[in-house]
């Protein structure tokens, strides 16, 4: 699991951990938490272009939909296989195992920041 | 501008132990109830393999009572009360005068003269006015007794015998206790109503005590079952466990819009019984024709049809029906819905689509419920 102090975040609970110019993303604790046991997750394939704020994936839970957003414009270099196949991972592990798409980007927007995003949450 | 929505958020008296416990809360009808506890699969599991135990005290219970109930409730209601054995349950409707379903309610009869009618809490402002406008004409009593009455269900193949290790509930002939039926018992000082019911499909019963009752009860049940498989449940299992069984929710499957015919609940309305009710005559008049009616679908894949989605039979873009409710199926393993559609899409074994976000996923209608207890 990530260092969760380190990463970014968006509002739309995304959280994004850059290593040189690839990003890697996922969805908080908190997102999944709210979402409830996943059983379905949707990515685009490799080589996908995507655009900050764009929908680029679906997440379902038993009770809800939930929209992923790129939190920055780039493209897919990886859709985590092992979350397509175990969807639970997002709920037992959202900062590690459970991460959904790795992303090449040209310039980092701005993002939250623990502290920022903490507060957005409330915890 | 006052907001309604804004009201003071109410809580269970079972709250304090949910949040010891860990439960993540939604907001039901104005009262903050348990969603989950942990996982809610492991939640919908436990109670088709073991047992579980669901804090629904949110719900509204209704009293009415005097010599002239079992004509009252006649009257208010679709179903024959009068004909109700003393210990005997029911699962009833209360109609609009255009036939229209208002709520759907299960009615307990816990004496001569003494009813309990069990309402959604979203309705219980309704069910209540009604009850007590349509009950004025006879010699009986109607009394709101919401908030003085907790529930919990115990449901599960285990949940018998559980129940009847838990130390202080006393239940006379609780093993012999059949399905729909009720027993007045003790637990400790408290009176406790014991009802073989439920609305997950299981075998299983609903307690019903005093609030002050329910912490002790509550945590007496967790304890003797703990060697049983037993979990707490919230309410996100209970949708899909009442899904599965094909049971209707108000809201989504029912509505003063739905005649009972239309959600598969004409046998839930006694024409035969003598004299008039609440909603007889448009009952007898039937269904706008073209009127659709609620069917079962399942589909392949992982996802799920849901509430609001449209439904089409081929190519056509103009929709045969909508979704009320639907989830992956915990227990398929494939995903089921409920639907309304238009009368000739209703056989079972047609095949339909789900607009799923703007994909059309193949659906085929089948018979409910999706899942069915072994006996």
């Amino acid at each position: 699991m990530a260092d969760t102090t380190a990463l970014r975040y968006t509002e739309q609970h995304e959280w994004v951990l850059v290593e040189g110019e690839i990003a890697t993303i996922g969805i908080t604790a908190y997102a999944a938490d709210k979402l409830g046991d996943v059983v379905f997750v949707d990515l685009p394939a490799e080589g996908a272009t995507v655009a900050q704020g764009k929908v680029v994936g679906e997440i379902e839970s038993t009770k809800s939909v939930g929209e992923v957003f790129a939190p920055l414009d780039g493209t897919v270099t990886e859709a985590n296989q092992a979350v397509l196949d175990a969807p639970e991972l997002v709920n037992s592990d959202p900062f590690g195992e459970g991460w959904l798409l790795k992303v090449r980007f040209e310039s980092l927007p701005t993002l939250l920041s623990f502290d920022e995003y903490s507060a957005l949450v409330g915890e | 501008m006052t907001d309604p929505t804004a009201t003071e958020q109410r809580v269970s008296p079972l709250h304090r132990i949910h949040t010891a416990a860990g439960a993540s809360f939604t907001d039901f009808a104005g009262w903050q109830m348990p969603v989950r506890y942990s996982s809610e699969l492991a939640e919908h599991h436990a109670v088709r393999e073991a047992a579980a135990l669901f804090d629904l005290s949110h719900m509204s219970e209704i009293l009415v009572l005097g010599p002239e109930a079992p004509d009252a409730l006649d009257y208010a209601l679709a179903g024959n009360l009068s004909s109700m054995a003393v210990g005997q349950a029911k699962y009833s409707l209360l109609l609009a005068r255009s036939g229209g379903i208002l709520d759907d309610v299960v009615v307990y009869r816990t004496g001569e003269d003494r009813y309990l009618v069990v309402a959604n809490a979203s309705n219980r402002d309704t069910v209540t006015a009604e009850l007590l406008d349509r009950c004025s004409p006879f010699e009986c009593e109607v009394q709101d007794e919401s908030d003085d009455i907790a529930l919990v269900a115990l449901q599960g193949p285990r949940a018998l015998e559980i129940l009847r290790e838990v130390p202080g509930v006393s239940a006379d002939g609780l093993d012999e206790l059949g399905y729909y039926r009720c027993v007045a018992g003790e637990f400790g000082d408290h009176a406790l109503l014991t009802a073989r019911t439920g609305y997950t499909g299981e075998n299983g019963f609903e307690l019903y005590l005093a609030p002050e009752a329910a912490p002790a009860l509550w945590e007496a049940i967790v304890e003797t079952g703990a060697g049983s498989g037993l979990v707490t449940a919230g309410l996100a299992s209970r949708d899909t466990l009442r899904l599965e069984a094909g049971m209707p929710l108000y809201g989504h499957e029912l509505g003063p819009h739905i005649l009972p015919v239309q959600a598969g609940l004409g046998r839930v309305v006694d024409l035969a019984k003598e004299g008039d009710f609440v909603g007889r005559a448009a009952i007898e008049l039937g269904p706008d024709e073209g009127a659709r009616v609620l069917v079962g679908l399942e589909s392949g894949g992982r996802r799920a049809g849901r509430a609001g989605y449209a439904v089409y039979a081929g190519e056509d873009n103009d929709p045969v029906g909508e979704v009320t409710s639907g989830a992956l199926s915990p227990t398929l393993g494939h995903p089921i819905a409920m639907a309304y559609v238009d009368l000739e899409f209703c056989e079972p074994g047609t095949e339909l689509f789900l607009d799923v976000r703007g994909t059309r996923v193949p659906a085929s209608v089948v018979p409910l419920p999706f899942y069915k207890r072994e006996a």
